[in-house]
């Protein structure tokens, strides 16, 4: 594919994910209704379910990349894992701040120790270990290598880590008066949910667009690493 | 059978240049023990609140032990280039894994079978008959600790500053042993069986099976230079 062909279908993602969020934030902040209990802080909804689903993307596409690295050598896979693990990280710390945002004036703290809360939090720090490990190893294949199986470890460790804070929380301290009301699905005025559809398509788009660029940054310092090599500089 | 073979020559020799030498045991030993007095001086243990902090002390000290122990894995190997040599070797590089592993299981549970009882004669803690018990259980938590943390001190062998970096990326992903060894030690000294922890001692078992099987298949790729 030609790269200015490639760009300018990368510009119109960019253009469609932006006109998507911001007619999902119209929805969300205009058209739907203020949340029965919780009033308007509700709203930070339509940004903070979109932004965890993308981050849960995100490391599925480290575990995929990774695998495919180690199996085929193909250096396109190793920039896949990478970028997706940078956006990853970024999406899950803004919803980690998103949700401190909403739990202020929701629950009165910024921060506790709720099971779901304590998994995205473990989530951030596996993959920071990720990025972590990728800068600190300087030999390229190697750090390609290493990150990989870290990658997969830390997917198939998700499971695990999730069964475990659950249980520590449900175990051990009965749920307490700071959980939320979860609202059945018919119960959910449906402007609400046309607002959160449209975000999170909104969003996928974005990440696909963010991704793409990335990937391309990654070609880009690969090539010229190639050739650097070339010139024999 | 192979494998068997082939681990069991690896560790051998793991095994008699520890016995010569001392260090990883001598400090891992002297560390734990020190962990003691710290932990003491910090919450100035008295023996009705040690009972219910003993499972989180003790496994912090296990852990953190077990970290200096896991740091110290590869060094042998990496003077004079012997890490080439060993992989140059034709051996089964699952066979390596799994005698750095059983290696850092043995020194770790060395240390424990003194610190347990130190710790019951330190804090005057008068539960023994709960000890044994206690033992298995933190061994099945040795076992999944050793074998995640071999499997990331092979992934960073190359890395800088490796001592550093290696337990930023294994105490995150081994929060699942972390918290399924001290509820289930909890239990022990609580109820003197594993009672109601069981789903946790199952998901300690779990956690063990599946990182020995993907650390054998994929260690190859973790050691590879």
């Amino acid at each position: 594919m030609q790269p200015n062909v490639t760009k300018k279908r990368k510009g119109y993602l960019g253009a469609l994910a932006l006109m998507l969020i911001l007619l999902g934030l119209y929805w969300g902040l205009v058209q739907a209704p203020p949340d029965a209990y919780q009033g308007d802080t509700q709203r930070i909804m339509y940004l903070h379910i979109p932004s965890i689903l993308t981050a849960y993307l995100s490391f599925f596409l480290v575990f995929v990349g990774s695998c495919l690295y180690l199996w085929k050598r193909e250096k396109r896979d190793d920039i896949l894992a990478y970028s997706a693990a940078e956006i990853g990280v970024l999406f899950t710390a803004l919803t980690i701040i998103e949700g401190s945002i909403w739990g202020k004036p929701t629950w009165g703290v910024w921060w506790t120790w709720d099971a779901r809360l304590t998994l995205t939090a473990i989530l951030l720090l596996i993959f920071v270990g990720y990025l972590m490990l990728r800068s600190l190893i300087e030999e390229e294949s190697r750090a390609a290598s290493a990150a990989a199986i870290l990658g997969i470890i830390g997917f198939l460790d998700i499971p695990m880590v999730h069964m475990s804070v659950y249980w520590w929380r449900t175990l051990h301290q009965p749920p307490s008066i700071l959980r939320p009301d979860k609202a059945p699905w018919d119960n959910v005025h449906p402007a609400m949910l046309t607002a959160l559809a449209i975000n999170f398509v909104g969003f996928i788009l974005l990440y696909f667009y963010l991704l793409s660029l990335r990937f391309r940054l990654g070609e880009i310092t690969e090539e010229i690493k190639t050739r650097r090599l070339d010139r024999g500089q | 059978m192979k494998l068997l073979r082939q681990t069991y020559l690896l560790l051998w020799k793991d095994l008699v240049l520890e016995l010569r030498r001392r260090e990883s045991l001598l400090t891992m030993f002297f560390f734990g023990t020190l962990l003691l007095f710290v932990f003491h001086f910090s919450f100035d243990l008295v023996p009705e609140k040690v009972t219910e902090m003993t499972p989180a002390l003790l496994w912090l000290a296990f852990l953190f032990t077990g970290t200096l122990g896991l740091t110290q894995l590869f060094e042998a190997e990496r003077a004079n280039h012997c890490l080439d040599a060993l992989l140059l070797s034709p051996m089964d590089r699952g066979a390596l894994f799994l005698a750095k592993t059983s290696f850092n299981i043995i020194l770790m549970v060395a240390v424990e079978i003194i610190v347990i009882p130190l710790f019951w004669i330190l804090f005057n803690l008068r539960s023994w008959e709960a000890v044994p018990l206690l033992f298995f259980v933190a061994f099945l938590g040795t076992i999944g600790f050793c074998v995640l943390g071999t499997l990331l001190s092979g992934v960073t062998l190359k890395a800088r500053a490796r001592e550093l970096l290696l337990p930023l990326v294994l105490f995150p992903l081994m929060i699942p042993v972390i918290l399924a060894t001290i509820r289930c030690m909890e239990a022990v000294l609580r109820d003197g069986n594993i009672g109601d922890a069981a789903p946790w001692l199952r998901l300690l078992l779990g956690f063990d099976v599946i990182f020995v099987t993907v650390g054998i298949l994929i260690f190859d790729w973790a050691i590879d230079v």
